[in-house]
């Protein structure tokens, strides 16, 4: 079981170009909305061409450009769910269920039973003769599933499942489609632009950015150790200063390498040899630490600092610094920290810290993430 | 009264507006693929009998379908009809100015139709026909309707090219339309106004079911 992506379109002002490999495990394909996610999955279903590359599902090519094979989509029967759902508004419940597996199941008598079955474990009994415009969105997503499923595919791809969804809804769906993943034996692509979706749903993930795929990688390891900036940004890492390595530093200590960043005016030790390629480095907000007190002998990587912005959150506090030592006073490379409530308040009263004072923060070298562009 | 321009409008009216209701769907349907260049050049050439002065469509009909001219005399020869001065001359006059109604009102729908739909649709193996005729079309129905009942209700109306195509020959070419005028001119004022009531009673019944039908789906919708 095994999905083989390898396609490039042109659209004029867009290039998509996506390559990947995925078993039979849930893959998500993270980006931006713009990025080319679903007219990726669109390729792949067969509703649009491509203009060069290779599909191929368990060794069977659906597209190949240079063999002149191009299967219709009724040929392929890709499970695509799509983003609104795609329910026919004409038809009732049961009638949009028998639409699906009419191309699979030609017994009528069979086909309702498998029908009615179906409603069942989707909980969509007593919605038969609702139409679509009658059913809540959990109901449409149900419906919607229940009938891509009837028809028995290889491949499921959800764009989106939950974008038109909110809040409370959406987690008790999430909950429901990760059972209904579970049971499903074959390789599901699912698309999103929810770096939390993503961690909690999919094995693996594939980034795309304006059109690209970047390699697929372990979803864990994407998240600890992202190698792109596009990909650390999708992570949800919030600061970042351009970087090279720092020559100076190299030389004097032989296990620890140092990186210069640039926009923040410091040298940073990181706690691993520096790769002569990257460009930038990232550091998350929850891992850039306030030293209140006496600095510790011990401390690596110690910034001075001044407070510029103090913004109340929901459940954090973020506090927006700039260094001191940096060239331009610019947004761009201020730091953000985040922290709980409680532990600004014991800092602010035991500092009387306010905005303009100058403040020491410490970064852990393992913390430092170092980015290719 | 002679009843006979009632008749003859009715199915010259309807014979067109099946025509144009197939025609316009499928040309509606086919042109919105084509690239933008002949797109744009096919829809102003099918537009135009809308925005033109009948009796110049009819002029261009005379051209084409006259007895000497290349399409009538093929008929001539060919099948021993001719295409000019008899009553169903009124239906392609008719059907040439309704046309652009239809396609254009059917152009509409067919654009705000939710493409997804037929993707899945072909996701799950239904076929193109099938996605067709049970989804895009019901679907697009509001408007197909609106196009369809309009049409009819202009080649109902249809006096310029008629007139030019089919002349005025008591019980033979003549529809309401044309019936008026020659009454009119011949000063026989009473009677013109006896087939103006029928007119307006006939538009106004067809305008009611549109409505009435169009209620009736928004219900559904729900």
């Amino acid at each position: 079981m095994s999905l083989y992506v390898d396609i490039e379109k042109d659209f004029g002002s867009f290039r998509l170009s996506t390559r990947f490999e995925a078993g039979e495990e849930i893959m998500g394909i993270l980006g931006a909305s713009g990025c080319g996610k679903s007219m990726t999955l669109r390729c792949i279903a067969g509703v649009v061409k491509p203009d060069r590359g290779k599909i191929r599902l368990d060794g069977i090519t659906w597209f190949d450009s240079e063999k002149g094979i191009d299967l219709t989509p009724q040929k392929r029967r890709a499970g695509l769910l799509f983003q609104n759902y795609a329910l026919f508004p004409n038809m009732t419940v049961e009638k949009n269920l028998m639409a699906g597996l009419k191309a699979v199941e030609k017994d009528r008598k069979k086909a309702r039973a498998a029908v009615a079955e179906m409603m069942e474990r989707f909980y969509l009994t007593g919605l038969e003769k609702h139409r679509p415009s009658q059913l809540s969105g959990g109901q449409q997503q149900r419906v919607a599933l229940a009938r891509i499923l009837l028809t028995k595919p290889r491949l499921l791809m959800l764009d989106e499942p939950f974008s038109a969804l909110d809040g409370y809804l959406r987690w008790k769906l999430e909950m429901e489609l990760m059972d209904i993943l579970r049971e499903f034996s074959g390789t599901t692509l699912f698309v999103s632009h929810s770096r939390d979706e993503i961690y909690r749903i999919c094995d693996s993930v594939c980034v795309m950015d304006k059109g690209r795929s970047a390699p697929v990688a372990p979803v864990k390891a994407m998240f600890e150790e992202p190698k792109t900036v596009a990909a650390c940004m999708l992570s949800g890492c919030k600061n970042y200063s351009a970087a090279q390595p720092d020559p100076g530093k190299r030389g004097r200590e032989q296990e620890t390498a140092w990186v210069r960043a640039i926009d923040w005016g410091v040298s940073l030790e990181c706690g691993q040899r520096v790769p002569e390629d990257i460009s930038c480095i990232g550091v998350r907000s929850h891992y850039i630490h306030l030293i209140s007190g006496e600095i510790p002998a011990d401390a690596q990587n110690v910034m001075e600092c001044r407070i510029r912005r103090i913004v109340e959150d929901v459940f954090n506090m973020v506090v927006m610094v700039s260094s001191i030592n940096a060239q331009s006073d610019s947004h761009n490379v201020w730091l953000r920290l985040e922290m709980p409530k409680e532990q600004w308040k014991a800092y602010e009263e035991q500092e009387s810290a306010k905005v303009g004072d100058k403040i020491m923060v410490r970064i852990h070298p393992k913390d430092i993430l170092l980015l290719k562009s | 009264m002679d009843w006979y321009p009632l008749y003859n409008s009715l199915r010259i009216a309807l014979i067109s507006s099946v025509i144009v209701f197939f025609t316009g769907i499928f040309a509606a349907y086919y042109i919105a693929r084509l690239n933008r260049v002949v797109k744009g050049i096919l829809d102003v050439i099918l537009t135009l009998p809308m925005v033109l002065p009948p009796t110049v469509v009819g002029y261009f009909l005379l051209l084409l379908l006259g007895a000497r001219r290349p399409v009538g005399m093929w008929f001539q020869e060919q099948f021993g009809i001719k295409l000019v001065m008899t009553w169903y001359s009124g239906i392609f006059a008719s059907a040439v100015v309704a046309f652009p109604l239809m396609y254009r009102t059917a152009r509409g729908a067919f654009e705000s139709f939710d493409e997804t739909l037929a993707y899945s649709g072909q996701t799950l193996g239904l076929s193109n026909t099938y996605i067709f005729w049970r989804i895009r079309m019901p679907a697009c129905r509001q408007g197909i309707l609106a196009g369809a009942v309009l049409s009819f209700a202009r080649a109902l109306g249809e006096y310029g090219a008629t007139s030019m195509l089919a002349g005025y020959t008591p019980g033979k070419t003549a529809t309401i339309s044309t019936t008026v005028y020659q009454l009119w001119r011949t000063d026989n004022e009473a009677l013109a106004f006896q087939w103006v009531v029928i007119n307006v009673m006939i538009s106004a019944v067809v305008l009611l079911t549109v409505n009435m039908l169009e209620r009736k789906n928004r219900k559904e919708g729900r």
